[in-house]
């Protein structure tokens, strides 16, 4: 807990804003000394604020998807450090302070959609009728009340990942590490998950970690879009976005458009180099 | 009413296929009339069956309770040591070339071998038989269920801070269930073959295996052909009660295919 203030009056400078993610230094190099070595990251700095939409963009190959597992310690780093709430992201790991979502659903066929939504509580040894109640919230979060007893497979593409996404919050995690979790759906599906994604981001007040390929999806979405850049993965540069409550105008917005040129301006650059 | 059509729309195509192939069988024999150890008709084999019900119900039970504990012991060992090489690394390196290896070997083969570990009169080598022949398909086929898991599943368990063993029984034991019972169903007519081959090797002289090469070599042939029946209901029993299981186990794997 004092570490998390200490991290607070650091950043007095940038408002309220605690930091949620602190990466310092940070390398992955995948194989090392092996022949099929790669230089996955190098010297990444990146300090994510509490309730902040921040999304990590870039081609493939330059390690927005490394860095998203590294902050969820799913793997080790090489060099540097990663603090997440202040503590090491493994200790963040293991006390649940973070939850993901994949770009594949990745809801189990064994288990109907309440069952698939209160794996995190059972893993956490929650009371059968507090998961129970915790998962209605969760459906109702995602509007799919009359789906709780429905079997995954019964699902659309996008339903099924709305359940990931009541699945990955139904611990209220304080943080939400989401790696594509739109890149597997048609556009118009996509379009309308990120609405609700960001209305279930403005009711929950979760810190956002989104891992895109799209630009528009990026800008539409963050209040600020990291820009990386490949061989090696570095981020190349900080786009900050303000474009206030976001609605379908929004998508026709001049200043929509202007934060996508500034994002792609920013891409060209960093493949340029 | 709906679920009654199913199981007749289920049920009534083998069945009607069956009464039709021993129809055919019985009329062609009348006809071509030979002589009766080639093959006699089903209604001799049902008469000899019915004539010595007693005899081979005993050799029945004999060797069906040699091919049940078999298969059952089988089915456990190779489901227990696929979860093991699953879960340890080094267990798989070691055990996995081991069962491929004694995969290799022609098992009906080591009967003679297991009447002289066991006793020749000893239904415990026909049972070693069993075991052995079972086993392999079960590990097999259960360690490739249990490691074809969505990736993204594992690192989702992880991300809770699941470890391997609950990873195992949220994740990869559910999915290796199909695969678990297209062995066991695979498992149960080998387990009746191994069983009866095995007997032609030794064990008791009353089971069903003594009973067919007996009766052959008295020229009785009926009655082979009878023993041969009692073998084959006994493996389609099996074949029923592995197919209900998995239909029990699982209920969620036909629902999602149904779906799908």
């Amino acid at each position: 807990m004092s570490d998390t203030s200490a991290v607070n009056d650091e950043s007095g400078g940038a408002g309220s804003a605690a930091a949620a993610v602190d990466v310092e230094g940070v390398s992955k190099v995948f194989n090392p000394g092996r022949s099929n070595e790669v230089a996955a990251l190098t010297d990444i700095d990146l300090r994510i604020g509490s309730g902040e939409f921040v999304t990590l963009i870039g081609p493939s190959g330059c390690g927005k998807s490394t860095l998203l597992r590294l902050i969820a310690a799913l793997i080790a780093v090489t060099d540097g450090s990663i603090k997440v709430n202040g503590k090491p992201a493994d200790q963040a790991r293991l006390d649940r302070d973070y939850s993901m979502v994949f770009q594949r659903a990745g809801l189990f066929d064994w288990r109907n959609v309440s069952r698939n939504i209160e794996l995190p509580l059972e893993l956490m040894g929650w009371k059968a009728a507090d998961r129970r109640r915790r998962s209605d919230e969760m459906l109702e979060l995602v509007k799919l009340s009359e789906f709780a007893r429905h079997h995954p497979a019964e699902l659309s593409g996008g339903m099924q990942q709305r359940v990931a996404i009541a699945r990955a919050m139904s611990f209220h995690p304080e943080l939400l590490l989401m790696d594509e979790p739109f890149g597997a759906l048609d556009e118009m599906t996509r379009e309308h998950m990120q609405h609700e994604l960001l209305r279930i981001w403005t009711e929950t007040q979760t810190t956002v970690i989104f891992v895109t390929h799209s630009i528009g999806e990026a800008v539409f979405l963050s209040t600020k879009v990291v820009v990386m850049s490949p061989r090696p993965g570095r981020i190349s540069a900080v786009i900050d976005i303000d474009l206030g409550e976001r609605n379908e105008a929004t998508r026709d917005d001049p200043a929509f458009f202007a934060s996508v040129t500034a994002v792609r301006d920013a891409l060209r650059g960093g493949q340029a180099s | 009413m709906t679920a009654a059509r199913a199981v007749l729309r289920s049920w009534l195509p083998p069945v009607v296929a069956a009464v039709v192939m021993f129809g055919v069988w019985e009329a062609l024999l009348a006809v071509v009339r030979p002589d009766g150890f080639v093959l006699p008709p089903p209604s001799r084999i049902g008469s000899a069956l019915v004539g010595d019900f007693e005899a081979i119900a005993t050799a029945t039970g004999i060797t069906g309770f040699i091919i049940v504990t078999g298969l059952g012991a089988g089915v456990v060992v190779g489901a227990v040591a696929a979860v093991l090489v699953t879960v340890f690394r080094s267990a798989h390196e070691t055990l996995t070339p081991l069962a491929v290896a004694v995969n290799a070997v022609p098992i009906v083969a080591l009967a003679p071998i297991f009447n002289a570990w066991f006793g020749i009169l000893s239904p415990r080598s026909n049972q070693a038989v069993v075991v052995v022949l079972v086993f392999f398909p079960v590990f097999i086929n259960t360690t490739k269920g249990l490691g074809q898991v969505e990736p993204s599943q594992i690192e989702l368990m992880e991300s809770y801070g699941a470890g391997k063993w609950r990873i195992m029984r949220e994740v990869r034991i559910p999915n290796a269930m199909p695969y678990f019972f297209t062995a066991l169903k695979l498992a149960t007519s080998l387990a009746v073959i191994a069983a009866i081959v095995a007997e032609y090797f030794g064990g008791r002289q009353d089971a069903l295996g003594n009973v067919i090469t007996n009766s052959a070599g008295l020229t009785r042939y009926d009655d082979a052909w009878a023993a041969v029946l009692a073998g084959s209901l006994v493996g389609i029993g099996l074949y029923a009660i592995a197919a209900l299981l998995e239909r029990l186990v699982m209920p969620w794997y036909f629902a999602a295919r149904k779906a799908a």
